[in-house]
């Protein structure tokens, strides 16, 4: 196999072992087994959202508002035990189901906006992230709710196995992402869609509804990471998921997919994910000042991109 | 005929190019003179776009040598340089901004500048003039997206005058036009040729190449295979050259039964709603039976393509009744509707409207079909799509190295071939055919028009739109006139004369 077809394909691995060897022989912590955990952990919550994403990517539209989304979804959730005394039995149950509900909420606005209005998805959800965000602000008067009982909180901080229950949730999600997308009329209906959608319409496919869907299943899984978030920091916080749109992003362009649809995978978004978690984890133990990490991170998803294009362009020529 | 200079304009020596696994031009030699239309012919993968590719500039060949007035040109000229240069590429996919005003898509890039401002009364002289030189009626201050595809290649040609081009390099120019526009276009032509400016012209359409050319060269599977006058060769003998054996574009008559009505229209009209849609449909009433192959035709804007996608359910009509084998039905609202009825229709625009470039074959082919293709009605299962791309590989003839490779790197040819499979896997009961042989070569459209009349024996209504009239005349058992918005007149297939059809389509009634 040709260098450049190699570089294409497992390029981003290939940058994610390397940052993680070269991290490991600075500092001997690195490695140990109780950061790599934390690492996973942190990644989990960005990558469930980021499975999603990678779905309206494909699909040829972006979601911005999930970071805010999911804010407004482990806030409503926490709200309504709150609202109920802290009565519901269990409660996490009570909050999984408000949050994964309003983030299909949020998720099926945004979709029937986008096709019945046709405003394009970027617009959309600008106009998503700004509303949810102030949604969020107006549920508890911008205040956090906290003291969730222990069932709650286990499903942020406790393990399965040994293994933290957010990495088996994100395990989970993205093998059901990848095996939808990759053995699934859906899956096929959905590249379909990004990458021609006229001839998508033209055979057939329903692009209105496959439109629509890509928006409530990242809502949906916004809202379950929401909850995740606010059962691993015990509170929701009217800030939580500020930023998130970004990483989330970042993870499903550095992992191969296009803007313009058509091309990408879960397994990309995976490793994309990975690499930002290893980049400001790796960094943080090197000392490194936190400002800077946000330069690295930022020059790194313009690299992978840059480098992708450059490998793509060597492979067709 | 032109001046005949003994000097060539533009000479192309020993060009070879390759490409992994295929090589593309092999010692190929051109001899283009000085004021001369120059037909450059062969089947689709016969080497023409990578030569034009490399006399517009945008690669680099492999070996050979261009001369321009006999100096030697280098090679690592960029598409920019050739232009200045004097040598300018019309593509197939014009290259035109349409939000921008026909004078500025002429001069863009080089606008007159007056104190470093774009100066628009000097910008829209120069356009007007160089304009009404081509003998074009046309404001320079008028979008681009307003004007139809005959226009918009005016606008081109009238693009590359402002380059002062001595070279004028036509990629298959009259693909997307009707008989009028082929005819004005075919007039500037001769006149540039007055102006001694030469002219490259790619074109499956051999009547054109009697029609407009002087001179020919004849490429196959890369290789040049001959050159000569035009007036010394028949249409049959360029065929020959280019596919290397005879093929008979005659009529293959159908033998068989009149079937039972499979659809019927009454009443259908629309509202010219969009710029994508300048025509209106009035009345239109029609039928077809169960294995008849009906043709359509009419010249562009006619209306032959928005009854067609009406009637698939890609767009809205504002009154017509349908009948499907004498029931009736709503207009489908909708193409997935259309398809649940049993209509399916293959789209005018190949690689616009019917192709997933960046997919593969198999992907491309099975989408609509993958309900039939699926484990436990969820999972696709790989072995038979497998068996399900193999069977309509077979059928219909593709030529592919692997159903893996993505379909923007077949030819055009087996692309359509491979849209064709997707719908026919559909089982329609009526098959609409829209432009189903446009920039198609000559083998491949043969095997098409064997496939279509296959189809029909196998007792599907086809209904086929063509822009070649030799086409229609040969596939169909009854023809349908289109002549703005209405269907004036339907002829038998048989006794159908070319001039007939013609003169309906153009003027609306019988020669």
């Amino acid at each position: 196999m040709k260098v450049s077809t190699l570089v294409h394909r497992y390029g981003t691995a290939l940058v994610l072992v390397a940052l993680a060897v070269a991290f490991g022989s600075q500092n001997s912590r690195f490695l140990s087994l109780r950061n790599l955990s934390s690492i996973l952990t942190d990644v989990s919550i960005c990558g469930i959202v980021a499975v999603g994403m990678t779905f309206v990517i494909i699909s040829a539209g972006v979601d911005l508002a999930v970071g805010s989304v999911l804010g407004f979804a482990a806030m409503s959730a926490a709200w309504m035990i709150k609202l109920s005394g802290w009565d519901p039995h269990p409660a996490w149950m009570f909050a999984l189901l408000t949050a994964v509900g309003i983030g299909a909420m949020a998720g099926y606005v945004h979709g029937k906006v986008t096709t019945l209005l046709r405003v394009p998805p970027f617009i959309t959800t600008l106009g998503g992230l700004s509303a949810w965000r102030g949604a969020t602000l107006l549920v508890n008067h911008g205040g956090p709710i906290h003291d969730f009982d222990a069932g709650y909180r286990w499903w942020g901080t406790g393990s399965i196995a040994g293994v933290p229950v957010p990495v088996v949730i994100f395990a989970i999600v993205a093998s059901l992402g990848w095996v939808v997308q990759k053995y699934t009329r859906y899956g096929r209906h959905i590249y379909a869609l990004g990458g021609n959608i006229e001839a998508a319409r033209l055979s057939g496919l329903n692009v209105r509804a496959l439109t629509t869907s890509v928006y409530v299943l990242v809502g949906t899984l916004a809202g379950l990471a929401g909850f995740l978030l606010s059962a691993r920091l015990g509170s929701s916080e009217a800030t939580a998921g500020t930023g998130y749109e970004l990483r989330v992003i970042a993870s499903v362009v550095i992992g191969g997919a296009s803007l313009s649809g058509g091309t990408g995978g879960v397994g990309g978004t995976i490793i994309g994910a990975l690499l930002i978690g290893v980049l400001s984890n790796g960094l943080v133990m090197m000392g490194v000042n936190s400002y800077y990490q946000e330069i690295v991170i930022g020059l790194i998803i313009v690299l992978a991109v840059a480098l992708d294009s450059f490998a793509k362009g060597r492979a067709q020529s | 005929m032109a001046d005949e200079t003994l000097i060539p304009l533009l000479e192309a020596r020993g060009i070879s190019k390759s490409f992994p696994g295929v090589r593309a031009l092999d010692n190929v030699s051109l001899h283009v003179r000085r004021g001369e239309v120059h037909a450059l012919l062969g089947e689709n993968g016969a080497g023409k776009s990578t030569l034009l590719k490399i006399l517009s500039g945008a690669q680099s060949p492999d070996a050979g040598q261009l001369f321009l007035h006999g100096l030697p040109l280098g090679h690592s000229q960029s598409p920019l340089e050739r232009q200045r240069a004097g040598i300018v590429t019309i593509y197939q996919e014009f290259n035109l901004l349409p939000e921008m005003s026909v004078a500025e898509n002429m001069y863009v890039g080089r606008e007159p500048l007056r104190f470093g401002l774009i100066d628009w009364s000097a910008l829209h002289e120069q356009s007007s003039r160089i304009l009404s030189m081509l003998g074009l009626r046309m404001d320079p201050r008028v979008a681009v997206r307003t004007l139809t595809v005959g226009e918009q290649q005016m606008v081109e040609i009238a693009r590359a005058m402002t380059f002062d081009a001595q070279l004028i390099i036509m990629d298959e120019p009259t693909a997307a036009l009707s008989g009028r526009e082929v005819e004005s276009l075919h007039r500037i032509v001769r006149d540039l040729r007055q102006r001694g400016i030469s002219v490259i012209y790619v074109t499956h359409r051999l009547n054109e190449v009697s029609a407009v050319c002087d001179r020919f060269t004849v490429l196959r599977d890369g290789q040049f295979v001959a050159d000569g006058r035009v007036c010394d060769h028949s249409a049959a003998d360029l065929v020959r050259l280019m596919v290397g054996r005879h093929v008979e574009l005659l009529r293959h008559r159908r033998h068989r039964a009149p079937c039972e009505e499979a659809l019927r229209v009454e009443g259908v009209s629309s509202q010219p709603a969009s710029r994508t849609r300048a025509t209106s449909l009035k009345d239109i009433c029609m039928n077809v039976r169960a294995g008849e192959i009906l043709g359509l035709a009419g010249l562009m804007g006619a209306g032959r393509t928005d009854f067609a996608r009406i009637l698939f359910g890609a767009e809205r009509c504002s009154a017509g009744e349908l009948w499907l084998k004498r029931d009736r039905v709503q207009m489908p609202r909708s193409p997935s509707e259309a398809i649940r009825q049993g209509i399916t229709l293959l789209p005018e625009h190949r690689k616009r409207d019917g192709c997933f470039l960046q997919q593969s074959i198999r992907q491309n082919m099975s989408l609509p079909n993958l309900k039939q293709l699926t484990r436990w009605k969820l999972f696709v299962s790989e072995r038979r799509e497998t068996q399900f791309v193999q069977k309509y590989k077979a059928a219909l003839g593709i030529s592919m190295a692997s159903d893996r490779t993505p379909i923007g790197l077949l030819s055009g040819g087996n692309q359509q071939k491979v849209l064709l499979a997707r719908c026919l896997a559909l089982a329609p009961q009526v098959l609409i055919l829209d432009e189903p042989t446009r920039g198609i070569d000559v083998g491949a459209k043969s095997d098409v028009h064997e496939l279509i009349r296959q189809t029909a024996d196998t007792g599907v209504a086809v209904i086929v739109i063509s822009s070649e009239l030799l086409e229609l005349l040969a596939i169909s058992d009854r023809i349908g006139v289109f002549r703005e918005g209405q269907l004036v007149a339907e002829v038998d297939g048989e006794s159908a004369t070319e001039q007939g059809v013609m003169s309906l389509m153009a003027v609306g009634t019988a020669a």
